[in-house]
């Protein structure tokens, strides 16, 4: 829908390999371009002649603590000081891609879990070099010696610091299958240490994407079509020009951009433009429609995505039936999206918070008719990700306008142009039907899914043969209870909006569909639904694992105050598995209060325990603020909401207790930027109908149908 | 052109009188540490200190801080509450993308100088105007309720 999108898209992740392991193509090409004065054994690391160990990591750093837990692993198994370990931003080479995903980019809470294996044997063959280096020096076989905290150490006693056999060491073979550390003899993964980004971020120093300045600059706003697919007919610029600052008008496919001196006479110039748009086939779009549009396709048939045992065969004893729908949802990181580009004569540089510098680097080669390998791009810290920030929108903008313009130029989205310009979690309907045989046990389970595809809108997907978008079905798709018959099916639906991976994805809807539809038949059943869901969890040990630690830990069953109610749900998502336990009133007004969330993770081994809780608490409070604010709509094609006013965050002040705890696993270590938050709102949900007998299956939560 | 004074520093700025001070900061005197997140006082992100007080730098004009003083996260250190405040953030481990934190630290550096033990209650009222994405408030709070520690003992 966006015309200059579309050429690149092809391009996106068009080099994608497979999984990779630590042979990583690109690393020892990297370390050869070492000076003397460092040892470099791989792409990963550097040890200084100051001791000073330097971990390279190429994913971004978008609060999600992989800055930190990266350099944790190399520092492992390198036996490193912890106080000297720095962090440095990598820039794209093929050394750097994600082994999971097979290109150098950022999401699907992958990077703890692709990178395990690969940054422990990056620490661990430098380790290894190291001791090959002592020994030589020393003269002693390698087998007498062992390390400990950035230091060689001989049984007799004698000690080189890593900075002292820098030289030496570089000269050593780097060995191809270094020996791992058993976890029993981990002393940095596991630990609580602190995150290396803090003290840039608590000063102001920190560089994000908008705090580029280069030499001879502009910068851009944009006015962007006011309907998806929009197209300007005529631009009267002339008042836009007439604003002091404002250099260039510039009309590309994303809309009409002002270049100007700074920000602020961009904005103004922007919004001294006269345009007549042609709103082209979206015209008529309404939220409405959506609705309409996906809750009828829901009563047609759709394409398989899970069928086992016969649903029609077994309807059982009672039967229920129900239709849940959540609305398309926008990211709103902290940081409106912004990139700045600089297309030279030899080549373009970017400098963005991007979490998929490597396909950029591919894609702005396409658009700037450069070899890839002449497009630089500059990571910045990024002002939140939550996956908006993997979509090129803002990037080849900025390209093609420093391209029109022959000047470096920053695009900035003001708040409203970044709530504007789709890329949304797309909106859905489920509709869902059940059999409770006599006992109450359910015995069929069908869920219809409908909603748009995001492996088609992504650009570097497709539909798979089977038709079923494993985004648009995961978390109904992959039920986990004993259920005998149960059948899943999905229709795709595209009523023309862009969509886009948003925090934990298809969970995101999916698991407060079905959690709360699996609440709905222990109800229905008469049962406890921490007890329902338990008795259906036989064959789902890390399930129910996570599912009775909460439960234990937030005291379900006891007593609560007056007015307070519990919910539960449990979901996994990513590989790592969460249960969370919602204690909420609901006040005159309808108005729902979150008191605490007592939240249980089973991610496997844990790198660092503090930053998997607070990614668990953070996820928990974008779940939150999306069941209870949550949003965006459609009338007459546009959308309604632009800033924060009427696209509602969270506050200090609606802020519940948090309290995470983590189950001992050792399972492989899986990812926790997204997995906290499947579960907040179907437990938010149920504690409202034990509260209130009402039933939500429409987010976000409408207080005037809670009111008393 | 416009004088301002920014962390003790008179500063020519070349901007119209109805800039918003976010922009000179950041646009024109290269100062970045103060965020932009909404532009229309709605989130905290670009807050600073007028004359001690917490405004959202994004609605105030250059006009109005003429002949008053501007202070910013760059020089949160130089102050006593400043520097217990951004020791205390270091010390929670408070940031995670870290973009709204600026604005944090300036609106919890100013509700310290105005209250050195504050409640639940202050807390909220004064930091409910900083939004932060990443959800951060939990630590926000415990960092705020160490500063007010360290700052009277
Ligand atoms: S940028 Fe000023 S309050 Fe949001
Ligand atoms: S730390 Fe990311 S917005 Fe607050």
């Amino acid at each position: 829908m966006r015309t200059a999108f579309k050429p690149s898209r092809r391009n996106f992740l068009k080099t994608s390999g497979l999984v990779i392991g630590f042979a990583l193509p690109g690393a020892q090409r990297l370390a050869e371009a070492a000076t003397p004065a460092e040892f470099k054994p791989n792409a990963y690391l550097r040890v200084g002649a100051d001791d000073r160990v330097t971990v390279v990591v190429g994913l971004s750093e978008m609060g999600q603590g992989v800055h930190t837990a990266i350099p944790q692993l190399v520092a492992e198994e390198l036996d490193a000081d912890w106080t000297r370990v720095r962090v440095e931003q990598a820039p794209v080479d093929e050394a750097y891609k994600n082994p999971i995903f097979g290109i150098q980019a950022t999401g699907g809470s992958t990077s703890v879990n692709g990178n395990w294996g690969p940054m422990r044997k990056a620490g661990a063959a430098a380790r290894e070099m190291l001791v090959a280096a002592a020994a030589q020096t020393w003269k002693v076989d390698a087998s007498e010696c062992r390390t400990e905290k950035g230091a060689v150490v001989h049984k007799s006693g004698k000690k080189l610091s890593y900075g002292k056999l820098v030289a030496a060491a570089s000269k050593q073979p780097v060995p191809k299958e270094p020996k791992l550390k058993d976890a029993s003899e981990f002393k940095i993964i596991g630990q609580n240490l602190r995150r290396l980004d803090t003290p840039q971020k608590v000063n102001g120093s920190g560089k994000y994407g908008l705090d580029v300045r280069l030499p001879g600059m502009l910068t851009a706003v944009l006015a962007q079509p006011p309907v998806p697919g929009g197209k300007a007919v005529s631009v009267d610029d002339s008042k836009a020009k007439q604003v002091k600052g404002v250099r260039q008008v510039i009309q590309i496919p994303q809309g009409v951009a002002v270049l100007a001196d700074g920000y602020w006479q961009a904005k103004k110039g922007r919004d001294a433009l006269q345009i007549q748009w042609d709103k082209g086939a979206n015209a008529g779009l309404s939220s409405e429609g959506v609705t309409k549009m996906l809750t009828e396709a829901t009563q047609q048939e759709g394409k398989v995505a899970r069928n086992e045992g016969s649903v029609g065969s077994a309807s059982g004893a009672k039967t229920l039936e129900a239709v849940y729908e959540a609305p398309y949802l926008a990211h709103a990181c902290m940081e409106p999206m912004n990139a700045t580009a600089w297309v030279k004569k030899d080549g373009i540089e970017i400098w963005a918070g991007t979490q998929s510098q490597g396909p950029n680097q591919g894609i702005l080669s396409h658009v700037g008719s450069v070899d890839p390998k002449q497009v630089k791009v500059n990571t910045m810290l990024l002002g939140g990700g939550f996956g908006r920030r993997f979509a090129p929108d803002f990037t080849i903008a900025a390209t093609v306008l420093s391209k029109m313009a022959g000047k470096p130029v920053k695009l900035v989205y003001s708040r409203e142009d970044d709530m504007r310009a789709y890329f949304y979690r797309p909106a859905s309907v489920t509709r869902f039907a059940a059999g409770l045989d006599e006992s109450g046990k359910p015995v069929s389970f069908t869920a219809r899914v409908a909603s748009p595809s995001i492996m088609e809108a992504s650009g570097f997907m497709k539909l798979p043969p089977d038709g079923v978008d494993s985004f648009a079905v995961e978390g109904v798709k992959d039920v986990p209870y004993d259920i005998p018959n149960l059948r899943v099916e999905y229709s795709r639906q595209e009523p023309g909006v862009q969509v886009w991976f948003w925090r934990s994805v298809g969970h995101s809807q999916n698991i407060f569909f079905s959690e709360s539809f699996i609440d709905e038949l222990a109800n229905a059943a008469g049962k406890d639904p921490f007890e329902f869901r338990r008795s259906l969890l036989g064959k789902q040990p890390r399930y129910k694992g996570v599912l009775e630690l909460a439960a234990e830990r937030a005291g379900w069953g006891k007593p609560l105050p007056q007015g307070v109610h519990r919910g539960i749900a449990v979901a996994q998502s990513f590989g790592s598995y969460v249960a969370e336990v919602a204690e909420v009133s609901v006040d005159k007004d309808g108005r729902p209060k979150v008191h605490r969330v007592v939240a249980a993770v089973d991610c496997g081994e844990v790198v660092n325990p503090e930053i998997v809780k607070r990614q668990c608490e953070s996820a928990i409070v974008f779940g939150l603020t999306a069941a209870l604010y949550g949003r965006i709509t459609f009338k007459d094609g546009q959308v309604e909401q632009g800033n924060f006013d009427t696209y509602p965050m969270l506050r200090m002040s609606e802020m519940p207790k948090v309290e995470v705890y983590i189950v001992k696993s050792k399972e492989h270590a899986t990812g926790m930027g997204e997995p906290g938050l499947p579960a907040l709102a179907p437990a938010v949900t149920a504690a409202i109908y034990k509260a209130t007998g009402k039933r939500i299956r429409k987010l976000p939560i409408n207080p005037e149908a809670l009111k008393a | 052109m416009v004088t301002l004074n920014v962390n003790g520093k008179q500063l020519q700025a070349d901007v119209d009188a109805d800039t918003p001070i976010l922009w000179a900061l950041r646009d024109t005197l290269g100062m970045t540490g103060t965020k932009f997140g909404c532009g229309m006082a709605l989130c905290g992100a670009c807050t600073v200190h007028l004359d001690g007080a917490p405004i959202r730098s994004c609605m105030t004009p250059v006009s109005a801080a003429e002949g008053r003083k501007i202070t910013t996260i760059e020089s949160m250190s130089a102050s006593r509450v400043g520097k217990a405040v951004q020791a205390a953030w270091v010390k929670h481990d408070v940031p995670q993308c870290g973009y709204c934190q600026s604005g944090q630290i300036m609106s919890a550096a100013a509700l310290l100088a105005s209250n050195a033990k504050p409640t639940d209650r202050d807390i909220d009222a004064a930091m409910s105007g900083n939004v932060c994405r990443c959800g951060t408030y939990n630590q926000i709070r415990a960092a705020i309720k160490d500063a007010a520690a360290t700052l009277s003992a």
